[in-house]
């Protein structure tokens, strides 16, 4: 009955977080945004476009970030058999997947006019598309297999050898980007940040991860209300049978 | 007409309150059976009672849920290796490669499984002696069945665990089926076979449907 | 050690054989090598420039279209049941049917490589660098691919799926393999990129192995 216990005790604590959470994610959305869009300055060299990055930064940040959650349940799933490990590998998914679609598509609307072209096979962008792909293949592994506790084994072996792959990933990209681009190529961060442009991407670093937070509970607290259904009627259609046999 | 095979031990094997749980769904629980050198258990029940899933238990394919298997008095959880070194697993399906032949089939499970050099036996015992060159494709799905059981005399193993056996065979290889097991039970063997049907020898019967769950609300996470 | 001999020579034998995925990765090979030509034209100074990448994009997709079979004809068969309580621990199990795939679909690509490159007109310089990130390389492929094809075993559409969870896995090893053949044609060292290309195969045999076996236990449960 100890797995019975456990989703109840969390149900009640992310009951009373999620309030705080949701709050806390409009709140610093608001005020990041308002720094970042009105009153942070144009940057000398990129304009406007710099503010790109208050997106762009805690974005990519949080698609890793998220990998990691996943690897993690994946490692507490595999190591302790904690059904609840599964479930918030599942949840989590889709919210990262979104984080590297985001990191994606800001990167190509600042890439456009730095660059003059949407796209460079530069090794973050490309990193970051590698990255998108391996989510999509966890979420498929969970969607192709029926029985979910398989599915969420498997999914989490996955997670953990994907992590396993990503510095690989990472440094053969960063390889291969200098081979192929030996001149200067062009970073995306400074070697300083001026202190009015901190003060916004910490604001907004703060509302991704609570986002992230608010979320992924949201997701959790369904994906366990589903399930108690799917037991409730397996039960229902248990007794029907028992009484039609009586 | 078969070999016979040599008994290695005089253990027994038996189950205490197993419970077994597929697609996480219980499908019995408190199941106890024991058996001794020289005895046979049936397994009955309807279809989804858990019969199959007993025999995977047993051959080390499947964890209990709860409860545990004992062979010889020790835990399979703690000493596997010994238990798998002397038993046989017919499953309900054959695990023959259709491209070869009847005995390269067997030829490659007696070597997989290190005792090369019986293959003519488990042909013999199977009355497959014919059909030894025949691709295993060709064969019909009883000859194929036959094939599948020939496996059991590859090597001596203590217990046998077998599913539906005699599906597809005829009278006459239903007689060898049950001469075969007969000898093996003379000798202190045990068999624990999942059958609907009768098998034309003395033994227990463990109806499985009396270990259905129930529990009323079991972890539904 | 007689068992792993057994079970090389059977996976390696049925692949070989008529039906098998040899023949068909060797043509598959060939075929989509013949195809880029038409796309970026016959010009020798092109197809030099992209020979490297052809060859080896041909040749991950070559070893990635039979990694499908890999469990999965066993799976269906219940020969993997059988196998996975025989005398091999599970990884060791893995290890050795992934050898026998890479015996079966990368092995012959090595000879066919070096004709196909020159059809590219790829420079005399390269050919060493060429056949050694492929001897180097292609190991990492059979062993990565063989958690793909454990992790899908039994599954509807696991060949998409299949590709999904390997190609982005496929990366690093397109990038050092390539690096080396790249820098030999422009005669700069090619040692590093060996030599990293080597690393990412020794990792991908010990996750390959023990993520490949943990994938296979749950679809024998």
């Amino acid at each position: 009955m100890h797995k019975f216990a456990n989703p109840t005790r969390f149900l009640k604590l992310a009951a009373a977080v999620f309030p705080w959470a949701a709050g806390l994610t409009i709140a610093l959305f608001a005020a990041g945004l308002v720094m970042a869009l009105v009153f942070s300055p144009d940057d000398y060299q990129q304009g406007s476009t710099v503010r790109i990055m208050y997106l762009h930064v805690p974005a990519a940040w949080m698609a890793l970030f998220t990998y990691t959650v996943l690897a993690a349940s994946g490692a507490a799933s595999l190591i302790w058999k904690h059904p609840l490990a599964d479930v918030a590998g599942k949840a989590a998914a889709p919210i990262g997947a979104m984080f590297t679609a985001l990191a994606l598509v800001t990167g190509m609307l600042w890439g456009e006019p730095m660059w003059g072209t949407w796209w460079v096979w530069d090794a973050r962008l490309t990193s970051v598309l590698v990255l998108f792909f391996l989510y999509l293949g966890y979420m498929a592994v969970w969607d192709a297999i029926d029985n979910r506790a398989t599915a969420g084994k498997a999914a989490a072996i996955l997670a953990v050898v994907g992590f396993i792959n990503v510095p690989i990933i990472k440094f053969s990209v960063d390889w291969w980007n200098t081979l192929h681009q030996p001149a200067s190529v062009f970073r995306m961060d400074g070697p300083t940040i001026d202190a009015s442009m901190l003060w916004p991407l910490g604001l907004m670093f703060g509302a991704f991860n609570a986002y992230f937070v608010t979320v992924l509970i949201w997701r959790i607290r369904a994906e366990l209300q589903a399930r108690r259904v799917r037991a409730l009627e397996d039960l229902l259609v248990r007794q029907t049978e028992r009484e039609s046999a009586v | 007409m078969g070999p016979n095979p040599t008994v290695q031990t005089q253990d027994g094997f038996e189950a205490r309150s197993l419970a077994c749980r597929r697609a996480g769904r219980l499908v019995f629980e408190g199941l106890d059976f024991s058996l001794a050198p020289g005895q046979l258990l049936v397994l009955t029940g309807a279809n989804g009672s858990g019969k199959s899933s007993l025999l995977r238990l047993a051959a080390g394919l499947l964890s209990p849920a709860g409860g545990a298997l004992l062979r010889a008095g020790v835990d399979l959880a703690k000493d596997r290796d010994s238990h798998l070194a002397d038993l046989h697993f017919v499953g309900h399906k054959n695990a023959l490669k259709p491209t070869l032949s009847a005995a390269a089939n067997l030829e490659f499970w007696a070597r997989f499984l290190g005792d090369a050099g019986n293959v003519e036996q488990g042909l013999d015992a199977m009355g497959l002696g014919g059909l030894a060159d025949l691709p295993a494709g060709e064969l019909s799905a009883g000859q194929q069945r036959r094939l599948g059981l020939a496996r059991l005399f590859l090597r001596p193993a203590t217990l046998w665990l077998l599913d539906e056996p005699t599906v597809g065979l005829d009278q006459a290889s239903r007689t060898r089926l049950a001469d075969a097991m007969r000898r093996h039970l003379e000798c202190g063997g045990m068999i624990l076979a999942a059958t609907h049907e009768d098998l034309g020898l003395s033994g227990g019967v463990l109806e499985l449907e009396r270990f259905a769950p129930r529990t009323a609300l079991e972890e539904w996470l | 050690m007689r068992s792993i001999l057994a079970l090389l020579g059977r996976d390696v034998g049925l692949s070989w054989a008529a039906g098998g995925s040899t023949r068909l990765a060797l043509a598959f090979f060939a075929l989509t090598v013949t195809l880029f030509p038409f796309g970026v034209g016959p010009g020798a100074a092109t197809l030099a420039k992209v020979a490297p990448g052809v060859v080896w994009v041909a040749a991950l997709l070559a070893s990635m279209l039979s990694l499908d079979r890999m469990f999965e004809t066993d799976f269906e068969d219940g020969s993997l049941d059988l196998l996975a309580i025989g005398p091999l621990p599970l990884p060791l199990l893995v290890l050795v049917k992934t050898v026998a795939h890479w015996v079966s679909t990368a092995l012959p690509l090595l000879v066919l490589a070096p004709v196909l490159a020159i059809t590219l007109q790829l420079e005399s310089t390269a050919y060493p660098a060429l056949l050694a990130s492929l001897v180097i390389g292609t190991p990492a492929l059979s062993f990565i691919g063989a958690i793909g094809a454990a992790l899908t075993t039994g599954l509807r559409r696991a060949g998409v799926l299949l590709s999904l969870i390997v190609l982005p896995l496929y990366v690093p090893v397109l990038i050092f393999a390539t690096g080396a053949v790249d820098a030999a044609r422009n005669g700069f060292d090619t040692a590093p990129h060996l030599m990293f290309l080597g690393a990412v195969t020794l990792v991908a045999v010990v996750v390959g192995c023990w993520a490949a076996a943990a994938a296979l236990r749950l679809h024998l449960e």
